[in-house]
């Protein structure tokens, strides 16, 4: 992602990213549990890959724009609620 | 002794698979798999975990080379890992990451020869016996242990021909298949890697998993090209609104594909889509239009047969007989339907197990004195259902039962919701019925006020 702007992503953004996840998924934690900076995948929140292309979906359809990974690893966008809203913030189009 | 050529190409400039746009060739791939018999371990099986498809191609072609057997297991966690290692304790590891955590040895995938390094006349493609052991594929039982299935070179070879001509390849114009799924996975495994192999097609050696990340594989491949992916992968693709290159040929396999979505893809890709049918242990014995017809066609020489209550294959490529984990119903001797699968079978998103494996792995964490999961009723249009999990476990709180369970089976089986309570209302033959199940299910719901799956 060397060619985006770097931008990062405010509470309010966070707050809402972590309602995403919550609703998509039918988690059974508050949006305010999510940690910013614990892994969403694996350990720590325990998503797996079927879960992030069901989040990737959902980001796609509020934010205007498509997660790409670009033969990086898949999940780095997906290390953390923080590093998900930055990536948001540096690509959405709405 | 009959044997088969590793490959059906012969022209040494015929294309094996594309790597970040790059094509290479026959006599390149056979220039990488000596660099990489020459740095395999003294060991009997390897277990290669190499994300790159064509890496991966090049170290099972060079482990059945060397005479070793691959080891393909349903999932990668660390109680998996220490089962593989009690069936083979000589394995080792074949990755192409640095993976410091792995519990067995692991060696390093080398560098790949560039273009230039290979000059001079090409070798003869190698031929291996048709009874050569080349993999042991696992599923996970039924009892808590890894049931591993024989895979012989010849079976695997008459298979994926069959694939070739049931999907329309034609070595005269080849397709470069781009594919969502894992190498390492059976579907995987015969139709992006072998399926190329024997029909002088090539694969790209790259795992696309978002939406655009796919629609841009299929953007910059050269025609004439085919996605081998799976329902899950086809509904994020149409759902997303990306623009979509259109392709030669779609597959799908792993689940089976709602007529709705089999003809969206149909249209939006511009292509023919087929599905396969299949499993670990019979590999792939039928295929459909799914966009056109319910039933499915068996490939030539399978048998089905009602034994009891349950339909088992066997004939053609299949090593042994199995019990099929659906309900079959025939119709003539090269078709049938399917109608459902048999009670105990657990898929989501193309993972099997069981209950039975599921509950035995519960059970056998430290503190659990009882526990049972539950697939839940209303599975949704290619969405996925995720288990649900009841346990009696006074000692232990959610967060140390999850990760001991993520210790022992795949991610797409951990139960949501896990539901912890005083007993497990078992009837007078020990049972958890699913009537039960779903009657705990709709308690835990109502108490926490949750109302509906949204979706």
């Amino acid at each position: 992602m060397t060619d985006t702007t770097p931008s990062s992503a405010d509470a309010a953004l966070l707050t809402e990213v972590a309602e995403l996840i919550v609703s998509a998924l039918n988690l059974e934690i508050a949006p305010g549990e999510i940690e910013a900076d614990a892994p969403l995948y694996g350990e720590g929140l325990g998503l797996d890959s079927i879960d992030i292309l069901e989040v990737a979906l959902v980001v796609s359809k509020r934010f205007g724009f498509s997660l790409r990974a670009d033969n990086e690893d898949n999940l780095t966008i997906f290390s953390s609620l923080r590093s998900l809203s930055d990536y948001i913030a540096a690509n959405r189009t709405s | 002794m009959p044997s088969f050529p590793l490959v059906s190409h012969t022209a040494p400039d015929a294309v094996i698979a594309r790597r970040h746009g790059e094509a290479i060739s026959l006599q390149r791939f056979l220039a990488d798999i000596d660099r990489v018999i020459a740095v395999l371990p003294e060991c009997g099986h390897i277990l290669n975990v190499c994300a790159d498809r064509y890496h991966f191609a090049v170290g099972l072609a060079a482990s059945m080379i060397a005479g070793k057997i691959s080891l393909l297991p349903s999932t990668y966690t660390p109680e998996t890992l220490r089962q593989l290692a009690a069936f083979a304790p000589d394995c080792q590891i074949l990755s192409d990451a640095d993976a410091a955590h792995h519990s067995l040895p692991a060696v390093r995938f080398p560098a790949l020869c560039a273009a230039g390094d290979v000059v001079g006349a090409m070798p003869a493609v190698p031929r291996l016996d048709a009874a050569q052991l080349v993999a042991w594929v696992f599923t996970s039982g039924s009892t808590g242990t890894p049931v591993p299935h024989r895979k012989t070179w010849g079976r695997l070879v008459v298979n994926v021909r069959a694939e070739g001509v049931a999907l329309g390849l034609d070595a005269r114009r080849p397709l470069t298949l781009i594919a969502t799924v894992p190498p390492q996975h059976m579907y995987g495994f015969e139709s992006s890697v072998l399926v190329a192999w024997q029909n002088g097609a090539a694969f790209d050696a790259g795992r696309p998993f978002y939406a655009a990340d796919i629609a841009a594989a299929m953007a910059h491949t050269l025609p004439p090209a085919a996605l081998i992916t799976t329902p899950f992968h086809l509904r994020a693709l149409l759902d997303e609104g990306v623009a979509l290159t259109p392709v030669d040929l779609v597959v799908s396999a792993t689940a089976p594909l709602p007529v709705a979505l089999a003809q969206a893809a149909e249209a939006r890709l511009q292509a023919p889509l087929l599905e396969i049918y299949g499993s670990t242990e019979t590999g792939q014995i039928a295929t459909r239009r799914s966009a056109l017809c319910e039933e499915w066609t068996l490939f030539p020489g399978i048998r089905l047969e009602a034994r009891g209550d349950q339909t088992w294959a066997d004939g053609g490529h299949i090593e042994v007989a199995v019990p099929m984990s659906d309900v079959i119903e025939p119709l003539d001797a090269a078709h049938f339907r399917l109608k459902g699968r048999n009670a105990d079978i657990i898929n989501i998103a193309g993972k099997r197990s069981s209950l039975g494996y599921l509950n035995q792995q519960l059970v056998s964490i430290d503190g659990v004195r009882d526990g049972s999961f539950h697939l839940p009723d209303g599975e949704r249009d290619g969405h996925i259902t995720r288990l649900a999990a009841f346990v009696v476990a006074p000692g232990l709180d959610p967060a140390t039962l999850r990760a001991a369970l993520r210790e022992r089976i795949d991610p797409a089986f951990m139960p949501r919701p896990l539901i912890f309570l005083d007993a497990l209302p078992r009837n007078a033959t020990g049972k958890l019925p699913r009537d039960t199940c779903e009657a705990l299910l709709r308690t835990y719901r109502t108490q926490r006020g949750v109302t509906h799956d949204a979706g």
